[in-house]
């Protein structure tokens, strides 16, 4: 829509003016910034919520990943032998556990948030980015309590020592918040170019969950990347989780391998999906409720 | 007084049909246009929005054309059939979606109420809930905060207010909803038929906030209601919509009248064109509904209306056992009452002469309720024979009774029954 001077001249006075089109760069942040408080009221909706009715209560955000990592001690690291680093196994996998999970839980979310918010959008207007963003600040918070268990078990093995070896912490620790924005901007990043797809072609949501469970195996969760050789090394060196995941390792471990070439493709890699799902987002926003 | 909403000839393209299906051929196609710089090809096929007309289009016009202005503090009212556009329109105003072309300039924060309750979570307690659904409705923590006791006293569910609202009744949770709603700090607020849900108590109670909300604050607002009396009681200024365009714009009286003037799928006058009845003493010609003024009305009568019912025809042979009346029976055959014009008093009765004849029978105000009925022409020679039989052989035409309800702020919505009589009581 062409914005003549005499329209300009007439929208002096109006706070704001409803059209079918708008910018694709007005990303209503201000507006965002205004319903900031409904973003921590859904970050307390959906920690109450997923644990209300259940026994164990929070106690299940220790107990995920730690089931998980028995289960994946026992398959790859029994059974298929897989290396891990000689590090005990809990040590070895907690790690790559919970970050993969804060990853694919804010991936997966997003990727259905207009989906799954459809009731409301349809009746109600608020900056729309207030949903996406509660589900990565709603996975942050449960990822710190997961942090926290990770060091009680990490601070005892630091402490208490284990057969064969020592953990090497060092200052690389300071880059963990970076790694962790890193991480939710991947999985906003990628979730928001994903649901924008999914209003109108929901075969992409069972592709997703496919295609995340696969791209799992492509990140050194459940063996180091030193194991991975040959041409499916590229494969893991293209993916963007991979040097996160190692750099964490590498940060309280002193194993794995920390690369600031790596570390910089995945900042590169999360700003550049991050603006995009950012922009397609927003354009899908203002129509999607006529095709959901 | 300026304008605080003005709607620039708005329309709305709506895709039928099953959304899901040729979708993917469509965006190649429009964008292929864009490409090129044409027109979107599927947007000019588009049809105006009449449910009832199977139309040819995929593509329909929920609205089209709609121009309005909404001045500061003004309260209006928009009425119109199913369909009409009236929450398409609601729902551009909100930011819900987007119009397809047109513009809305708005001067002042819109909050709207399109459902209540929008985004409460049945594991919450009710106390979490105020906050969620207030924070989605726009407000900020320390807002609802300061509104807190308030909104807990408006909606009377004190008691439970830290139990999950899943254990609540329905008629809490929409209590607890509206309260929220009625508390907005907005300088527009919008709100779609969300009186249709709760007791006539709480009803009242939330006609009595949106008068107070829009007289003493000077708040605008815009009500979207079937209840014609809800509606004529808080809004000075009303719109019709009729198939996604503006069909008036009027003060809400005007608006509401021309809204029950389109209820016209029914006969209302009948007329005798195939000189039926062929008797030697009673010609009937015809049959038809008058209001009080003595216009012929095909529309509907407000309950506080006289409805009167007009027979004419031509006396052929006078008799002075020759009835002339009617028999008034709901849809569904059943008599309420029959009525002739020698009821009464013999020396009331009007002269029937031979020639031309016309005589109106008055049904009083504030006898039938809200509803259809059927009246049919009953003219006999009594004890002797019949010339229009009801429910046999008569001349049918339809009534429509709506609206005009009491002004008891108790008789706000309609009561069931068929008869609506209007009282009245003394001290005894």
């Amino acid at each position: 829509m062409d914005v003549s001077p005499a329209i300009q001249e007439d929208q002096k006075g109006w706070t704001e003016v409803i059209a079918p089109t708008s910018s694709p760069f007005d990303l209503h942040l201000a507006d965002v910034w205004r319903y900031r408080d409904l973003l921590m009221l859904l970050v307390r909706r959906d920690f109450i919520a997923t644990y209300k009715q259940t026994i164990l209560g929070p106690t299940w955000f220790f107990l995920q990943p730690i089931l998980t990592a028995i289960t994946y001690w026992v398959i790859f690291g029994q059974i298929a032998n897989l290396s891990t680093e000689n590090l005990p196994a809990l040590l070895f996998y907690l790690p790559g556990i919970t970050l993969w999970n804060y990853f694919s839980e804010c991936l997966n979310k997003t990727a259905s948030v207009l989906k799954d918010n459809a009731a409301i959008f349809g009746k109600v207007y608020f900056p729309r980015l207030i949903m996406p963003l509660s589900i990565v600040v709603s996975n942050l918070v449960k990822l710190g309590i997961q942090m926290f268990l990770f060091l009680v078990i990490w601070a005892f093995y630091l402490f208490a020592g284990f057969k064969g070896g020592a953990i090497h912490p060092n200052l690389t620790i300071c880059l963990i918040p970076f790694l962790i924005i890193v991480i939710g901007g991947l999985g906003l990043g990628f979730g928001m170019v994903i649901s924008s797809l999914t209003t109108k072609y929901r075969d992409l949501i069972f592709l997703l969950s496919f295609g995340v469970q696969l791209l799992m195996y492509a990140t050194p969760v459940i063996q180091p990347l030193s194991a991975v050789k040959g041409k499916w090394r590229l494969l893991f060196l293209a993916n963007p989780m991979t040097s996160i995941i190692e750099t964490f390792r590498y940060a309280f471990l002193g194993t794995g391998s920390f690369s600031i070439n790596g570390l910089l493709y995945s900042t590169i890699f999360m700003i550049v999906v991050l603006f995009l799902g950012i922009l397609i987002f927003n354009k899908v926003e203002k129509s999607f409720m006529d095709t959901v | 007084m300026s304008a605080v909403i003005k709607v620039e000839d708005i329309g709305k393209l709506y895709r039928l049909g099953e959304v899901g299906t040729g979708t993917l051929s469509h965006d190649l196609n429009r964008w292929w246009a864009r490409m090129r710089g044409k027109e979107d090809p599927f947007a000019k096929i588009g049809e105006s929005n009449d449910r009832t007309q199977k139309g040819t289009s995929e593509y329909v016009w929920a609205l089209k054309d709609v121009n309005f202005d909404i001045e500061e503090g003004e309260v209006l009212g928009i009425i119109g059939r199913n369909g009409a556009g009236k929450s398409t329109l609601l729902k551009i105003l909100s930011k819900v979606t987007r119009p397809s072309e047109g513009r809305i300039k708005v001067r002042g924060r819109i909050a709207s109420l399109l459902e209540v309750g929008t985004g409460f979570h049945p594991e919450l307690s009710g106390r979490d809930n105020i906050y969620l659904n207030g924070a989605i409705l726009g407000m900020t923590k320390a807002q609802i905060k300061s509104k807190f006791d308030e909104i807990v006293e408006f909606s009377g569910v004190n008691r439970y207010i830290d139990t999950p609202v899943k254990r609540y009744s329905s008629g809490m949770y929409v209590r607890l909803a509206f309260a929220v709603a009625a508390f907005l700090e907005c300088e527009i607020l919008i709100v779609d038929e969300v009186l249709a849900v709760g007791d006539i108590e709480f009803q009242k109670k939330c006609l009595g906030k949106m008068k107070d909300v829009s007289q003493n604050t000077g708040r605008t607002v815009i009500f979207v209601s079937h209840e014609l009396n809800a509606i004529s009681s808080i809004c000075r200024k009303g719109i019709l919509m009729h198939n996604g365009r503006v069909a008036a714009n009027d003060t809400i009286d005007k608006v509401i009248g021309q809204y029950l003037s389109q209820n016209t799928n029914f006969d209302t006058y009948w007329e005798n064109k195939d000189s039926k009845y062929d008797n030697p003493y009673f010609k009937p010609s015809k049959f038809y509904l008058v209001k009080e003024n003595k216009q012929v009305s095909s529309t509907s009568f407000g309950i506080n209306e006289r409805i009167g019912v007009v027979l004419e025809g031509t006396v052929t042979k006078v008799d002075p056992a020759l009835t002339l009346g009617f028999a008034v029976f709901t849809t569904d055959q059943k008599l309420l009452f029959w009525s002739n014009h020698t009821d009464g008093k013999q020396e009331n009765w009007i002269e029937i002469k031979e020639g031309q004849v016309r005589l109106i029978g008055w049904i009083p105000r504030n006898i039938l309720n809200e509803g259809n009925y059927k009246v049919e022409l009953m003219t006999s020679v009594h004890y002797k024979e019949w010339i229009t039989e009801p429910g046999k052989n008569a001349p049918v035409i339809s009534l429509d009774v709506a609206g005009g309800l009491d002004t008891s702020p108790y008789w706000q919505i309609p009561r069931p029954g068929i008869f609506a009589p209007l009282l009245t009581y003394e001290k005894w």
